[in-house]
C-alpha cells in the first residue's frame, strides 16, 4: 500500500470505523477464465497459452497463396506498397534497415500476430492449424526451420530465431 | 518617459546574439516600442493606421449558438495532415498542426492519431475492460463502472516513438513542424488509475508484466511492466473534459505518461497480468530500434526530453524586421521541464526562455523568448532540460549515438528510425523566409 493510500485508508477508518479499511468500490463483475477464452488469444515466448494444433510449411504455402499473397506478395516477396515482405534480411547494420520476421527475437511473435490480426480484412478467422501452418511456411521461407518441420505448441517456442538474445534493455530499472 | 515605459532599444539589452531579449523584458511592463526605429529595424511600430469604420458583422445580428461549436470559417486551414487521404486499406496518420496553434493543450479534434486498421465504431454500452491472468479474481468493468470509481485528472503528452523520424535524414527535410513533429500532442486526461483496478482484482505476486490489448480489428497489444501500472498508469475516459475522440481511443484508453505512444493502448479491452513480456508484434518489431553498429534495443519505453520552436517555423515568413515572439513546446517523459534555452545565432549564444503557466510532469510546456529581428539572416534553435537533469542532445552528439540515414529522406511520412529528440533549427534569410537546417 502506498503512503498516500495508507493515509487515505487511515482517514477513512477514522471517519467510518475500521470497516472502511481495505474497502474498494467493488463495481466490476466477476468473470471466469473460461468466459474470457474468446479474447484470451495471446501466446508467450515460452509457449504459454499456445493452442492445440499443428501445421507444416507445405500446408502453410497453400493457405498463404489463398489468403496472404495478395498483400504480402507471391512466395513472400514483392508485396503491395506499404506491406511487409515475408522474407527478411539477417543483418541489421543500417539504422533504417527494413524489419520483418527475421528481426523478431521469438517465433511466438509471428504466430501471435497472424492469429490476432490477419488476414487484414478478416482478422481472427484463421483456424489454429492454419496459423501454425502459416508460421511454419514463413519460418521456412527464411530458412529458420527446415522445409518439413512441423510447428505446434511444443516445437514453435523452441525455434531459434536469428536475433535471439541480441537485444539490450535501456531502462532495466523500469521493469 | 515614465518609469513603467521602458525604451525598447536602450533599456532592454540583448541577452544573446541576433536580438534575443531577456525573457522577463516584456512581462507586464507597458513597454514603448518607439526605440525599435533606432535599431535600424525600420518603422513598423510607428506605421499609421487607417480611420476606423463599422464592418458588416457589426451592423447585423449573427447566427445563433449551435449545439457544438466549430472553429470560424476563417480557420479552416487549421487541420491535421493525413497520410492516407484516399482511405486505402492500410494504416492512417493525422498530424497536429503545431505551427498553427499555441498554448499547451492540443484541441482534441487536432490531437494526432495513428490508426493501424481504421477507426473502430465502438458502442460504449457494450464495451468492456477485462482484467485477468495472474490475479486473484478476474473482473470486467463497463464504462459506467469506471465512471463511478475515484478518478484523477492530469495533463500528459502522448508521442509516437516515430515522431520527428524524418530528422534521421542526413540532410534536413524541408517540412513544417506539423510534418516533422506532428505525432505528438498534449491533453488533459481524466480516468481511473490502473493501480485502483489492480487492487480490485488482487495481483498475484508473480505478476511482473501486463499486456494491454485494444478492441480494434488488429487487437493491437503491448506489454507494460507492472511497476508502471502501479505508478501513474491510467485508464483514461475523458480527454480535455469530454469523452475520448475515436482516434484517441474511445471509449477508454491506457495512458502511460511519458512512454512510447503505441504503448498507450486505445479502445483498451483487456489487461492480462503476466510473469513475462508477451513480445507482441509492435514491441518485438516496430518499437524495438536498430542502433548504429548492429546494436538492437527493446523496451525503449521513455520519450526523452525534447523541444522545438513552433513560431516562427517552416511555413511562416517574417513580415519585416522588428519585434517577434519566439515560442515553442518542450516536454520530457522523465518529468517536468526545468529549463529551455533559445539561440538565434545557430548555438553560439543562448537566452533562457520563459516557461508559461503551470509546469506539469510528462506534459507540454510552452516556452517563449522576446526577439528583436534586425532583418539579417539568423538561425533559431531551442534546447530543453528536464528535472532529472537530462539535456536535449545537440545534433552532432545525437547523430554520433543514434546515427543518420546514408541518403537524404525523400518521404517525410516515412520512419527511418525512432526516438529522435535532438535539436530542431530554423534559418531565417534576409527576406524573412524560413528553412529547416541542421545546426
Amino acid at each position: 500500500m502506498s503512503t498516500r493510500n495508507l493515509v487515505l485508508s487511515l482517514a477513512l477508518s477514522v471517519a467510518f470505523g475500521s470497516a472502511a479499511f481495505a474497502e474498494t468500490p467493488g463495481l466490476g463483475k466477476n468473470i471466469s477464465e473460461a468466459d474470457i477464452k474468446a479474447w484470451n488469444i495471446d501466446v508467450l515466448p515460452d509457449g504459454t497459452n499456445m493452442p492445440p494444433g499443428s501445421g507444416t510449411p507445405t500446408q502453410g504455402a497453400a493457405v498463404y497463396a489463398q489468403k496472404c499473397a495478395m498483400c504480402h506478395g507471391e512466395n513472400g516477396t514483392n508485396p503491395r506498397p506499404g506491406y511487409s515482405p515475408m522474407i527478411g534480411i539477417k543483418k541489421f547494420d543500417k539504422i533504417d534497415a527494413p524489419k520483418t520476421v527475421t528481426y523478431y527475437e521469438f517465433a511466438s511473435t509471428l504466430f501471435d500476430v497472424i492469429r490476432r490480426s490477419m488476414p487484414f480484412q478478416l482478422p481472427k478467422t484463421l483456424t489454429d492449424d492454419e496459423v501454425y501452418a502459416l508460421s511454419a511456411y514463413i519460418l521456412s521461407l527464411n530458412k529458420i526451420i527446415g522445409d518439413n518441420d512441423v510447428m505446434n505448441a511444443q516445437t514453435l517456442p523452441k525455434v531459434k530465431m536469428p536475433n535471439a538474445g541480441k537485444f539490450t534493455i535501456p531502462y532495466p530499472d523500469r521493469i | 518617459m515614465t518609469k513603467r515605459e521602458i525604451r525598447f532599444q536602450s533599456d532592454v539589452p540583448d541577452v544573446a546574439g541576433n536580438g534575443l531579449l531577456d525573457r522577463r523584458a516584456l512581462l507586464g511592463r507597458g513597454i514603448l516600442f518607439a526605440g525599435a526605429a533606432a535599431t535600424g529595424a525600420g518603422t513598423a511600430a510607428s506605421a499609421a493606421a487607417e480611420p476606423l469604420k463599422n464592418d458588416p458583422w457589426s451592423l447585423t445580428m449573427g447566427t445563433v449558438s449551435p449545439p457544438r461549436q466549430e472553429p470560424s470559417r476563417f480557420e479552416k486551414h487549421v487541420v491535421r495532415t493525413l497520410s492516407n487521404p484516399n482511405n486505402e486499406l492500410r494504416n492512417s496518420h493525422g498530424r497536429t498542426p503545431h505551427h498553427l496553434i499555441n498554448g499547451t493543450v492540443t484541441p482534441s479534434a487536432l490531437h494526432f492519431s495513428i490508426c493501424h486498421s481504421g477507426l473502430p465504431d465502438i458502442d460504449p454500452e457494450k464495451h468492456q475492460l477485462v482484467v485477468h491472468g495472474l490475479v486473484k479474481q478476474p473482473k470486467t468493468f463497463s464504462l459506467a463502472d469506471l465512471d463511478r470509481y475515484p478518478k484523477v485528472t492530469r495533463m500528459a503528452f502522448v508521442e509516437c516513438a516515430g515522431n520527428s523520424a524524418p530528422m534521421f535524414s542526413n540532410e534536413p527535410v524541408q517540412a513544417t513542424c506539423q510534418a516533422l513533429h506532428g505525432l505528438s500532442s498534449n491533453s488533459e486526461w481524466t480516468g481511473v488509475l490502473v493501480s485502483t483496478l489492480f487492487e480490485e482484482v488482487g495481483l498475484d505476486p508473480k505478476a511482473t508484466w501486463f499486456l494491454a490489448e485494444g478492441a480494434d480489428s488488429l487487437a493491437l497489444h503491448r506489454s507494460v511492466p507492472v511497476k508502471k501500472g502501479l505508478d501513474d498508469a491510467m485508464i483514461a475516459i475523458y480527454q480535455n473534459g469530454e469523452r475520448l475522440m475515436p482516434g484517441n481511443g474511445y471509449p477508454m484508453r491506457l495512458l502511460l505518461p511519458g512512454y512510447q505512444g503505441n504503448m498507450n493502448i486505445k479502445h483498451v479491452r483487456r489487461l492480462k497480468l503476466l510473469d513475462q513480456p508477451s513480445m507482441s508484434f509492435y514491441e518485438a518489431k516496430t518499437y524495438s530500434q536498430i542502433m548504429p553498429g548492429e546494436k538492437l534495443v527493446k523496451f525503449n519505453f521513455v520519450m526523452q526530453v525534447k523541444s522545438f520552436i513552433t513560431h516562427p517555423s517552416f511555413g511562416h515568413s517574417l513580415k519585416g524586421p522588428g519585434y517577434y515572439e519566439i515560442s515553442g513546446i518542450a516536454y520530457s517523459g522523465n518529468g517536468r521541464i526545468a529549463k529551455v534555452m533559445v539561440s538565434a545565432d545557430g548555438g553560439k549564444s543562448w537566452a533562457q526562455a520563459a516557461l508559461q503557466g503551470a509546469i506539469h510532469p510528462q506534459a507540454f510546456t510552452r516556452f517563449t523568448v522576446p526577439w528583436r529581428w534586425d532583418g539579417q539572416p539568423v538561425t533559431l534553435l531551442s534546447r530543453a532540460w528536464d528535472e532529472g537533469g537530462n539535456a536535449q542532445p545537440m545534433r552532432p552528439e545525437f547523430v554520433a549515438a543514434r546515427g543518420q540515414t546514408e541518403r537524404p529522406v525523400t518521404n517525410p511520412l516515412g520512419f527511418p528510425n525512432q526516438h529522435y529528440n535532438s535539436i530542431t533549427a530554423w534559418s531565417v534569410d534576409n527576406k524573412g523566409e524560413i528553412k529547416h537546417v541542421y545546426a
